[in-house]
């Protein structure tokens, strides 16, 4: 009993359309296997029938529990440990400042799934910041049934027993009926908000870590790098990415440096600026310029405007420190009319 | 690697050897407490010791805190596997010294993610 191939294909399609997902040929089973609790809730016996009645009218609700029912939501508790232990290790001390200051983390865990992957994140900078760090995750899913049960933050033992050490589970969660739940001390700090990677996310940006890991496998080229574009733009430049260990942005998008940290795939956001080097009005952040590396060549001596010096350091910074910051340059004022 | 199973339930160690087994582990065997420190005292080339709670002549607990004791055997990895739900009674076996705590029933499935959270099996990724 397999798939008829124009269901197959219009379902391929639809999921294609509504979350960048390809479904390639030889997919059939997986679609039959999903859509089965879907077509027999709806009273059809085969999911051939089903996809045909749901074709015709394309009811809203039908067709995103279609998207949900085969978007994969496979997670677990502190999945493949070491972006976690980097996020520790690495990460959070190169986000803080000189004197070792972080006053605010906002971290963005993408394609969040049942929430597994933001409770760890949350875990995890409970045991490496202190309380005066005001962490902010924001964690974001398409599917609006996993977001409820990530938000209630209730967990099967299978669950629990799947990646969380049992020291973890004793201190961030409570035991409730045959599962547990995680404390409300921790459920406060993950806002859980349905979005699709396909369009820019509407709850602002200024991320300084986002984890994506394990989504942009399921895309085709042209759809990851609208993703990463995405998310690129809700990063605070000099942001971490983490992706997933088999996934790389090289190639894909060059607004990203890798990070060489052993296994991870971990990357960082390139302050963006104009070709030739100099900052913008709109730039988002000042610019530094390579002025340790010595004289600038090019277009920046002749069309740099009056108070940058590529060639010289300004008398008061001390030797040994990073290159100055030069600030963005505000356009140039209006004259008024010349008499 | 090579583990010991102590629980006084035969059908249990069989079940547990069964899965470590088919992880690759060399397991023997004990009933109780005093029998697990007496095979330890024989042969103390343990990776893992997996210690159910309730037992007779000495119990899980009692036999965490006397392998914690014994300086020889820190590196020995302990992991309560149990029936004990109670959160109280996970925090208590921890603060004596076990690793991990595992909740019977369980699936091999979730025995291996122990494992696996123990560095004791490579990690497997998930489909």
């Amino acid at each position: 009993m397999s798939l008829s191939p124009d269901v197959f294909t219009y379902v391929a399609d639809l999921v294609q359309r509504r979350a960048g997902i390809q479904l390639d040929a030889g997919k059939e089973y997986l679609v039959e296997g999903r859509l089965q609790p879907l077509a027999k809730e709806a009273g059809h016996p085969r999911v051939d029938a089903y996809v045909r009645d749901l074709r015709v009218a394309e009811r809203p609700a039908d067709v995103q529990a279609v998207v949900e029912a085969l978007t994969t939501n496979e997670t677990s508790f502190f999945r493949d440990g070491t972006p976690f232990r980097l996020l520790t290790e690495h990460i959070v001390p190169a986000l803080r400042g000189p004197n070792g200051s972080l006053p605010r983390l906002r971290v963005w865990s993408a394609a969040c799934s049942t929430g597994q992957e933001p409770y760890s994140i949350a875990m995890t900078l409970a045991d490496c910041v202190g309380p005066d760090t005001s962490v902010e995750i924001v964690a974001s899913d398409l599917n609006t049934a996993v977001l409820e049960r990530a938000a209630a933050g209730e967990y099967s033992r299978i669950e629990t027993n799947r990646g969380l050490p049992s020291s973890m589970l004793v201190r961030y969660f409570d035991a409730e009926g045959t599962g547990w739940r995680v404390r409300e001390q921790l459920r406060r700090q993950v806002t859980f908000l349905k979005h699709n990677l396909l369009e820019p996310p509407a709850f602002g940006g200024q991320f300084d870590v986002v984890f994506l890991r394990n989504v942009l496998i399921y895309f085709d080229l042209p759809v990851k790098r609208q993703v990463l574009e995405h998310v690129l733009a809700a990063m605070r430049p000099g942001g971490f990415l983490v992706l997933g260990a088999a996934e790389t942005t090289i190639g894909l998008d060059d607004g990203w440096e890798r990070v060489p940290l052993e296994r991870g795939a971990v990357y960082r956001a390139v302050p963006r600026v104009p070709a030739w080097g100099l900052p913008t009005a709109t730039s988002p952040v000042p610019v530094v310029l390579p002025a340790a590396r010595g004289p600038l060549t090019g277009a920046v001596p002749r069309t740099a405007p009056p108070g940058v010096l590529p060639h010289a350091r300004p008398a008061h910074v001390p030797a040994g420190v990073p290159a100055p910051v030069i600030r963005p340059i505000t356009p140039a004022p209006v004259r008024g009319e010349t008499r | 690697m090579r583990a010991l199973v102590v629980d006084d339930s035969r059908t249990m160690r069989r079940i547990v050897a069964g899965i470590l087994e088919r992880q690759g582990f060399e397991v023997l065997q004990a009933e109780h407490g005093e029998e697990a420190l007496a095979v330890l005292e024989e042969d103390d080339r343990f990776d893992l010791l997996c210690i159910d709670w309730n037992m007779p002549v000495m119990d899980g607990l009692e036999l965490v805190a006397a392998v914690r004791k014994n300086r020889q055997w820190r590196n020995i990895t302990m992991m309560m596997v149990t029936t004990e739900a109670e959160q109280s009674q996970i925090v208590r076996a921890l603060a004596a010294g076990a690793h991990e705590y595992l909740i019977k029933p369980f699936t091999p499935e979730e025995l291996r993610a122990k494992l696996e959270l123990l560095g004791l099996v490579s990690v497997k990724e998930l489909a």
